[in-house]
């Protein structure tokens, strides 16, 4: 035991193992990312900014229920709820999420019978200014219109587990 | 007296008991839909279904069978019933299979949401799976008027509705029609239901097919705060649950109190909200230049203090219909101060004299009471608009037990068959003599209720005589030599939640002061000053002169139109105050939600006022304010309690000399929906009095 340690020592086999392991990391294809242009893999199932999405017709799909309200274990979600003006059907008149409270635990979209609140997969929207993450419904369905195609992929890349 | 097992506990119930109650006796939970303890059972949705032995070999409605239907055992074992076997479960599961089969899958669209009775049995007798592939049922919604919603295809035909406007409300405006599938619950000609009872079709409603229209999407029920309060409505004193979020009151419900209202409230008490909302006075106003202009509360209260330093004791103060004991309280005190004796919160010429006993001026026999008379004389008064629970409890004692009703005064509908004697004084006073087959069916009565309203009491042309004659009139009534020992059957019937709290305290003239018309007279020969309206708005204010009336109120109405100085107030959601009800019961509201804007509680505007004038009155805090009265007022402390009048003081009133030869009876309501500013305010009471006024001229 002792000889071959000795042996080791003498012929700094580590110090050359060290050299090897950093010659083939240094050949090796890089996985650091050169990150605002190059994106790494997002999951079917990440939650990232919120979104409220419509139907193919354009109509909203929220029906203002208030689960995700009741749920939301940061009330960070606000609904005010009333007959809409045209039709009289059930619809928010206001859908506020502060996203500072928010805690991204995704409860709200699990509690959506109609998959109208979803968390997309973006997560690139950090502001300037805190005012700006108060995010209304206007802004919701803003989100909803440009991360559609993403977010129903990713749902149905995630339905059959469901 | 019946034995019975209760899943093996075995309990002594009386025999008339149906299964469910020697149930719940025994503190077994049985579901169910069209059940009501206050309504006829029907027996129709079989979930209240339960296992028997000593009965037939299947399932059996819980509700519609008695204790004494099962035998005893060969060797006269008691009867037993379970709530909890296979059976029973598999017979519960299957009939919410079937009320499933037909119910639409919208609980998040539903206002029922959350405090669904069918929702809440699904969560315990509800399978997950649907085995029924064909298409739902498919019902129209109907229109029954602005107060409740319907959404046809929830409905699961309980038939709770229809019993509840047949039996309680008294009007045969709903129905079931057709059989099996094609069952619909109607009004038979798509028209608004004209019962000022109907929105507790709401409540009874276990599903979410009647909803409240004015409510509709508002909220969900787990995110009010539940404050339980009193109503103000009228003189029943109603006790409510003021469901609020945030700083606005949301919906009223009815608590149930087996002595006022059981578990009803009338559609004012339960759709007033939105008129908390609009029309509020939210800062103090002063008028300058012939023109009302915000002004802060510093300024307000120093122009109503100069005024009041000029005036001397030249000042008056008339109490409106929804003022609490304490503003009435606190408000004498101010007036006493300064030397004024002015103080009212009677109708114009009311015959309710300060002199008189409590008893001259309470519902003696009590509103629960009502259920022991045996022969009831209505004088001037329409209950059914001015108090609509205590015409429910005729309805309910008229329909268990048949008894005489006649009415002197004005011909209405009230929902029970009456004999129609007349419209006036001559008439009470033939009564009186004992003339007509009437007259002999009152003279036989042991406990005869004799309900005065206000109409009859307070006669603004003929003067104060004519309500004295007829309170004495009505003691005679209720005085007869036939009269059970105890008995005190002189009613009478107050429109207004204020009234009898003031008259406790003596919100009354006294020292020398002057009823509220004689105020305004004084006010309109330039001899009063000032003049407090304490949310007063059913007086004649273009009637007052270049009197300085300052309002305290809530809401900007006649009176404020009127006034020189607007202090705003807080509504009865909006501050705790005490009220004594007709029959002389007091309560006490509870705060709900804040006054909006600057608004203050009455009382401490008064206060205020008193420390501008330089004579504080002598307290600082509304526990304060509570022992003065209370020392001066000991019954008041007794809350929920009524302080009876005695039988001796109605006899003593009885043998008052009649000078009066003749007098008109009416109604003091004419528009049941538009009685006080809030009910002015409300948008809702608007489409009621229109709705209304539509039906009316329907009929003519």
């Amino acid at each position: 035991m002792r000889a071959a340690q000795f042996v080791n020592t003498l012929l700094l086999t580590e110090l050359v193992k060290a050299f090897f392991l950093t010659m083939r990391y240094f050949f090796s294809p890089k996985p650091t990312i050169n990150y605002p242009f190059e994106k790494g893999h997002v999951s079917p199932r990440f939650r990232g900014e919120h979104a409220l999405r419509r139907y193919p017709n354009g109509e909203e799909r929220c029906i203002a229920c208030k689960l995700c309200e009741a749920i939301c274990p940061a009330q960070a979600i606000t609904i005010e709820a009333g007959p809409r003006q045209n039709d009289g059907t059930r619809r928010t008149v206001r859908y506020d999420i502060d996203m500072v409270k928010c805690i991204y635990c995704g409860f709200c979209q699990e509690a959506c019978p109609v998959d109208a609140i979803v968390e997309g997969p973006n997560f690139e929207f950090a502001t300037e200014t805190r005012e700006e993450l108060y995010f209304s419904k206007e802004k919701l369905l803003a989100n909803g219109d440009r991360w559609e195609r993403e977010i129903a992929a990713n749902l149905s890349a995630d339905a059959p587990y469901r | 007296m019946a034995n019975i097992k209760v899943d093996g506990q075995l309990v002594e119930v009386p025999d008339y008991y149906t299964l469910m109650q020697a149930a719940e006796a025994a503190g077994a939970e049985i579901p169910r839909f069209c059940y009501h303890e206050r309504l006829s059972v029907a027996g129709n949705c079989r979930m209240c279904l339960v296992e028997v032995k000593g009965g037939p070999p299947k399932p059996m409605a819980s509700c519609a069978m008695s204790v004494k239907d099962l035998r005893l055992g060969p060797n006269g074992e008691p009867p037993e019933m379970f709530t909890n076997t296979p059976m029973v479960k598999k017979a519960r599961e299957g009939v919410m299979e079937f009320l499933l089969i037909n119910h639409p899958l919208d609980c998040p669209i539903c206002d029922q949401g959350g405090e669904c009775d069918l929702q809440d049995q699904a969560m315990a007798y509800g399978v997950d799976k649907n085995r029924f592939s064909e298409n739902k049922r498919a019902v129209e919604d109907k229109y029954i008027g602005p107060l409740v919603k319907t959404s046809m295809n929830r409905c699961i035909h309980c038939t709770r509705c229809v019993r509840f406007t047949t039996e309680v409300a008294g009007i045969a405006e709903m129905g079931l029609l057709g059989r099996g599938e094609d069952a619909e619950i109607t009004t038979y000609l798509e028209k608004a239901l004209s019962s000022e009872l109907q929105g507790n079709v709401i409540d009874l409603c276990p599903v979410g097919a009647l909803t409240s229209k004015p409510y509709a999407f508002n909220a969900r029920p787990w995110e009010l705060l539940k404050t339980e309060s009193i109503d103000v409505m009228d003189a029943v004193g109603c006790n409510i649950r003021v469901d609020s979020r945030g700083r606005e009151v949301m919906r009223i419900l009815p608590r149930i109190n087996e002595a006022i209202n059981e578990e009803w409230i009338s559609d004012k008490t339960r759709f007033i909200w939105d008129g908390l909302k609009s029309q509020r006075l939210d800062r103090p106003y002063v008028r300058k230049g012939g023109k009302l202009l915000p002004a802060s509360w510093e300024e307000a209260l120093s122009a109503v203090a100069a005024r009041i330093k000029k005036a001397g004791n030249k000042v008056g103060a008339i109490a409106g219909d929804l003022a609490a004991v304490e503003e009435m309280y606190a408000l004498k005190a101010l007036l006493a101060s300064i030397g004024s004796g002015m103080t009212d919160v009677r109708p114009a010429m009311s015959g309710i004299d300060p002199s008189m006993p409590r008893s001259a001026y309470i519902f003696n026999p009590t509103i629960a009471g009502i259920e022991e008379a045996d022969a009831i004389v209505i004088i001037g008064a329409n209950p059914r608009k001015e108090a609509a629970l205590i015409n429910a409890r005729i309805r309910k004692t008229w329909r268990a037990k048949g008894l005489p009703i006649a009415v002197i005064g004005e011909q209405a509908d009230l929902t029970y068959t009456y004999s129609y004697l007349g419209e006036g004084l001559e008439t009470l006073t033939d009564l009186v003599a004992g003339n007509g087959s009437f007259g002999e069916t009152l003279a036989k009565a042991q406990r005869p209720l004799i309900i005065v309203g206000e109409s009859a009491v307070s006669h603004a042309t003929l003067g104060k005589q004519a309500g004295r004659d007829t309170i004495a009139l009505a003691a005679k009534l209720a005085t007869g030599s036939n009269v059970a020992e105890g008995w005190n059957g002189l009613a009478l019937l107050h429109n207004a939640a204020s009234r009898v709290g003031g008259l406790d305290i003596g919100f009354v003239p006294h020292d020398g002061g002057v009823c509220s018309a004689d105020q305004i007279a004084l006010a309109g020969k330039g001899e009063l000053d000032v003049l407090f309206l304490l949310g007063a708005d059913e007086y004649d204010t273009s009637a007052m002169g270049k009197a300085f009336v300052v309002y305290i109120g809530s809401h900007g109405d006649a009176g404020a139109n009127r006034a020189d100085v607007i202090l705003p107030a807080a509504t009865y959601t909006e501050k705790s105050g005490t009220y004594v009800n007709t029959e002389g019961r007091v309560q006490v509201t509870n705060r709900a939600v804040f006054p909006p804007g600057d608004a203050k509680e009455d009382w401490a505007i008064v206060r205020a006022l008193s420390g501008a004038i330089g004579k504080p009155l002598p307290f600082n805090s509304l526990t304060q304010l509570r022992s003065v009265i209370y020392a001066e007022f000991p019954h008041l402390a007794r809350i929920d309690q009524i302080a009876a009048g005695s039988v001796a003081d109605v006899a003593k009133l009885a043998k008052a000399v009649i000078k009066t030869k003749s007098a008109p009876y009416g109604s003091a309501v004419s528009e049941f929906y538009l009685t006080n500013p809030i009910a002015r305010s409300s948008a809702v009471m608007g489409e009621c009095a229109a709705t209304a006024a539509s039906l009316q001229q329907a009929a003519e």
